[in-house]
C-alpha cells in the first residue's frame, strides 16, 4: 500500500495561490448607465480571473427581469407596481436626459455606432464568464417580481447574510 | 517585436478588448507571445494592469499612427 505524503505547509500555499481574488457588487440601481458600469466592472474583474458575484435588489431586479413579462404577484396592489414598473435588460432608462425614451433611444444609437455592447451583450458576456447572480428574495417581494418572470440563469436566490458572507471574502465590494 | 498570435480589436471600447484578451490568451502555449492591437488609448494602462493581476508578462507597447486615429500595439507574453 502507498501513502501519499502531504506537507501541510504547502498545500496552504497551493490553497492560497489557487483561491482567486473576488469581487462583489451590489446592484440597487436600475438606471441603464449605472447598471452597464456594473456590468463593465464585472467584466472586467472576470477576464482578471476573479470571480465576481452580483447582488440585484430593488431597481436593479429590472435588469434580470425577462422583457415584456408581466407581474404574477398574488395581491392587485404588488401586481400593479410591477405594472407600472417596467424590467427587461433593453428597456432600462438613463439616469439623467431620458426624456421619455427620446434621450435613452438616441443614446444607444450612438452605443451602436460606435460598437459599444449594451445592457443586454454585456450581460451575455458576464454569464460566460461566470458571473454569479444573486436575486434578493426581500426586494423581488416588495415589488411583486416573480421568480418565473425573471431571466434564466440567476444562480441563487437569498439575502443580506449571503451578500455578507460573499463580501466579508471578496478584496473590492462595490455599491451601486 | 516578435508575436505568436494577434488579436485585432480595433473599434471596440473597454472592457470588450480586454476580455477577448483574456479569452484568446487560452488558446496560447506558455511562452508564446500574444499582440493585440487597439484603438483604444485606454488600453496603454489597462493591459499592464491586466497582465499584473493575471501573472502574465507584459513585454511593451508599440504606437502607429494610422490616418487621424493611433493604433496601440501590446505584447504578453503568456506565462503560466
Amino acid at each position: 500500500m502507498t501513502t501519499t505524503k502531504l506537507d501541510p505547509q504547502a498545500a496552504l500555499a497551493e490553497l492560497q495561490e489557487s483561491k482567486p481574488e473576488r469581487v462583489t457588487l451590489v446592484v440597487l440601481s436600475g438606471d441603464m448607465d449605472r447598471v452597464m458600469s456594473a456590468f463593465i466592472i464585472a467584466t472586467g474583474a472576470a477576464s482578471m480571473g476573479m470571480q465576481v458575484t452580483m447582488f440585484f435588489t430593488f431597481w436593479g431586479l429590472n435588469a434580470i427581469r425577462r422583457p415584456g413579462m408581466s407581474s404574477q404577484a398574488s395581491d392587485w396592489l404588488r401586481r400593479m407596481f410591477g405594472f407600472l414598473n417596467k424590467g427587461g435588460a433593453d428597456t432600462l432608462p438613463l439616469s439623467r436626459f431620458h426624456f421619455w425614451g427620446l434621450g435613452t433611444r438616441l443614446m444607444k444609437l450612438v452605443m451602436r455606432r460606435n460598437r459599444m455592447p449594451g445592457v443586454p451583450e454585456l450581460m451575455e458576456i458576464a454569464k460566460d464568464l461566470d458571473v454569479r447572480f444573486i436575486a434578493c428574495t426581500t426586494t423581488l417581494g416588495l415589488m411583486g417580481i416573480t421568480k418565473d418572470t425573471l431571466i434564466d440563469g440567476i444562480d441563487q436566490f437569498a439575502g443580506v447574510s449571503t451578500y455578507l458572507a460573499e463580501a466579508k471574502e471578496a478584496q473590492v465590494n462595490l455599491f451601486i | 517585436m516578435h508575436s505568436d498570435v494577434m488579436l485585432d480589436t480595433l473599434g471596440l471600447f473597454c472592457p470588450m478588448p480586454i476580455i477577448k484578451t483574456s479569452k484568446k490568451i487560452k488558446e496560447l502555449a506558455i511562452g508564446q507571445v500574444l499582440k493585440v492591437i487597439s484603438d483604444d488609448e485606454g488600453i496603454k494602462k489597462d493591459m499592464p494592469a491586466w497582465c499584473e493581476t493575471t501573472g502574465h508578462q507584459f513585454l511593451g507597447l508599440e504606437e502607429e499612427q494610422n490616418g487621424g486615429t493611433i493604433h496601440y500595439k501590446t505584447y504578453v507574453k503568456k506565462s503560466k
